[in-house]
């Protein structure tokens, strides 16, 4: 999905309408930032029904405006954005301390506290036992049972968006790649499609094709991974040992096609950097098949034990309301029973024609680990497709884009595997980048995380965690 | 004397034999039988670090674990030493094990150790109530009061004469097992998420020798527990079976690992009162 306007076009609502607009219209926050240059809130807003993107914006004169929190709660993360990067404070905002922490600003332990004799605080990280990215996690509990988890994060932060200004440059696409490391893709797709739409560059069929099959071969990797993590969490060895195995050979298809396992490299402006021939297309088909037989072996055997759909089940929960109201994202949304799939929803051409979005409803660890299933499915049948589509698509037409038009606004839309990936382009005058603003789906997500621990047991935690397996750089950027 | 040589020898291979037959089960090479060899070599080596915030029941925690696991190996079956009524006292070196455990866990002060702790005690309060129960019934079926004699006295005609009461005992052993040494489905040795941990979580800040002495003291344990099993699957008094019937014993132990999730750890308590029930049955199917 790509939507493009020149900045003049942005219509202008002053602030009690705007707040009006998100609350009556209950409509879905995918960016809400502020652009320094000419002191506006920009808010990007999905409708997932209609397929469509609407952008407004809203002056700034001072530095403090009223929070839209209070009416309208998705909001909450990106004003405390705000105002770390931009020292705008939201006024009434309920919680309104920075996200990440910035230089001097680390040592803000405002943790928020549950007083008492019998309640207990238990600080987890930054430093982890496992091999794993850093936060802070602190839980108020009550003997084993969670009342509050606070997520604190920002230990990656590495200033990308601020680097991004007065780009494109050479590291521009490098950036984007590592933006979160396990879904170089699904970022590279979002800032190609970026450039490509502010350099009226139209890409052709097989660099699509071979954009999709990229995209969903992360999928695979990841969720095959997240799957014998999860069972490794409930100390389930049968399918913890394969996929470990058989995300490495998800990760070897990659390298396959592009030389990364990460596919980076793969996806540049204007097109791909690798194509497949007819050869090359067999072999792949008859890697895909060897390695998803012996997928579904692997968490088949999950699904047969009573004792895994025990923990699975009812652990973790998040209700729909939670997701609608806050804002939540992809396969996360997907597993309250909402049908958030930027791929189905938004215009891709024909190029998604042959996908079905798989839905669950019981927003618990059972929901997302059978939707990592059923998506890993349909993400197989998606490649099948694709590569017989590629068989016989025209051949790649390699097109350098030109200077990018000044003075607009793009707006980029991607499926990730977490969820909607949202890359937001306003170029200047000479069309240099003025501001680039990244929203991973982990930002969304996080907070889903806190939440489906309320009134949980502790010992549950890392196995919630990992149901969801957010980016910690992804969140920090 | 050799039954206590032999566990002092054997007992950290049982361990490698455990993580051989998950090895196995998951395709992998595996570490080798003879690594907690290694490890408590590396171990013993090490040199001391205790925490300033710790004091001197911290340092008593490893080295009385360690003492009441080689006494308890005096009582064995086969074994040199044995009273009327040593079966409490050995029961109870096993609670005096865990309780410095704990309180050298909760010495420490960590938010971490105290949870730990907390659920020790908790599981160990269920555990306590079916071992008891069920050495009730061995105690009436073999008319003895020694641990020796209890467990050394079963034979086959035990077996074919009270067959379901000996079965339920060694179902029920089997579970304590599990418990008593942190194994799957009750607690994973091997989980790096400390939120989960039942046992691993209490040790955290012990180390080098004092780290070493936890370990192979927790080995011997797997041993007295698997040796106490092995005499009521195998009912043959020699030591050389009984040896047999620990490793298997400890292949058993692998394979359950292998096939099963771990319990969510509110369902601990009821698969424990569940053993109680099974034991109280066991008691009346005596009759």
């Amino acid at each position: 999905m790509i939507y493009k306007t020149k900045i003049s076009q942005i219509p202008l609502l002053p602030l009690g309408a705007l707040k009006n607009e998100l609350v009556k219209k209950e409509k879905r926050l995918s960016a809400l930032f502020f652009h320094p240059a000419d002191r506006h809130l920009y808010v990007v807003c999905s409708d997932d029904e209609k397929g469509e993107l609407s952008l407004v914006k809203t002056p700034i004169e001072t530095y403090r405006y009223e929070s839209l929190t209070p009416a309208y709660p998705a909001a909450h993360l990106f004003e405390r954005e705000i105002l770390e990067t931009h020292q705008i404070v939201p006024e009434n905002h309920p919680w309104p301390k920075p996200v990440r922490y910035l230089k001097d600003l680390i040592g803000d332990t405002n943790f928020y506290r549950i007083e008492g004799l019998e309640s207990h605080e238990v600080a987890v990280g930054p430093v982890h036992a496992g091999v794993i990215e850093p936060g802070h996690f602190r839980f108020q509990c009550h003997g084993e049972t969670v009342y509050h988890l606070e997520i604190s994060l920002g230990y990656q932060h590495r200033g990308i968006e601020k680097k991004l200004i007065g780009g494109p440059s050479l590291r521009t696409l490098p950036y984007m790649e590592t933006l979160a490391g396990d879904t170089s893709i699904g970022h590279a797709w979002a800032f190609c499609k970026n450039i490509e739409s502010l350099s009226n560059v139209v890409v052709g069929e097989r660099e699509n094709l071979l954009r999709a099959i990229m995209l969903e071969l992360e999928r695979l990797a990841n969720h095959t991974g997240d799957m014998g993590a999860l069972a490794g969490d409930v100390g389930f060895l049968p399918t913890l040992s394969y996929c470990g195995r058989l995300r490495g050979d998800y990760l070897n298809m990659s390298a396959f096609i592009c030389g990364s396992r990460f596919g980076r490299g793969m996806l540049k402006p204007g097109g791909v950097s690798f194509d497949l021939s007819l050869d090359q297309i067999k072999e792949l088909e008859l890697k895909l098949d060897n390695v998803f037989k012996d997928t579904k072996g692997a968490i088949n055997v999950l699904w047969h034990s009573n004792m895994v759909l025990n923990r699975f089940e009812g652990t973790g929960v998040i209700t729909q309301k939670e997701a609608r109201d806050l804002g939540f994202v992809g396969m996360v949304a997907r597993s309250t029973g909402l049908n958030l799939d930027v791929r189905k929803n938004f215009d891709h051409g024909d190029l998604y024609n042959d996908l079905s979005i798989a839905v669950c409803d019981s927003g618990d660890v059972f929901a997302r680990a059978t939707l990592r299933w059923l998506e890993m499915k349909n993400s197989y049948t998606f490649i099948k497709s694709a590569l017989n589509k590629l068989k016989k698509a025209p051949p790649l037409n390699p097109i350098k884009p030109g200077p990018l038009e000044s003075d607009s606004l793009a707006v980029s839309l991607v499926e990730g595997w977490r969820g909607e990936i949202c890359h937001v382009n306003i170029t200047n005058s000479v069309g240099m980048f003025s501001t680039y603003k990244v929203i991973d789906p982990s930002f969304h997500n996080w907070t889903a995380l806190a939440l489906s621990l309320r009134n949980q047991e502790i010992s549950d935690f890392p196995l919630c965690n990992k149901s969801f397996n957010l980016s910690y750089c992804g969140h920090d950027l | 004397m050799i039954t206590i040589i032999l566990a002092l020898i054997l007992s950290p291979l049982l361990l490698g034999f455990v993580n051989q037959t998950k090895a196995f089960f998951a395709g992998r090479v595996g570490v080798p039988f003879t690594q907690l060899y290694f490890d408590l070599f590396k171990l013993f080596k090490k040199d001391f670090v205790y925490s300033k915030t710790t004091t001197w029941v911290f340092r008593a925690g490893p080295i009385v674990n360690i003492s009441a696991a080689l006494i308890i190996l005096f009582f064995l079956p086969l074994s040199v030493m044995s009273f009327k009524g040593d079966i409490i006292l050995v029961m109870y070196l096993l609670g005096l094990m865990r309780f410095f455990t704990i309180v050298a866990a909760l010495d420490t002060g960590s938010a971490f150790e105290g949870m730990g702790a907390a659920r020790e005690v908790l599981y160990a309060i269920f555990a306590e109530i079916v071992v008891f129960t069920s050495l009730i019934a061995l105690v009436y079926l073999t008319q003895s009061l020694s641990l020796a004699e209890i467990f050394g006295k079963i034979s086959p005609y035990h077996w074919t004469h009270y067959g379901p009461t000996l079965g339920l005992i060694s179902f029920v052993l089997l579970v304590i097992l599990l418990l008593e040494n942190c194994r799957i489905p009750f607690d994973d040795p091997n989980t790096h998420l400390e939120l989960t941990m039942i046992h691993e979580v209490m040790v955290l800040d012990h180390g080098s020798f004092d780290f070493g002495l936890i370990q192979y003291a927790s080995s011997l344990k797997l041993w007295i527990w698997c040796s106490m099993l092995a005499h009521v699957l195998l009912p043959i008094s020699s030591i050389w079976s009984n040896v047999v019937g620990i490793f298997l014993i400890s292949i058993l132990v692998g394979i359950v690992e292998s096939t099963m999730a771990r319990f969510k750890l509110i369902r601990i308590p009821q698969v424990l009162l569940a053993c109680f029930a099974l034991s109280i049955l066991s008691l009346f199917l005596m009759r």
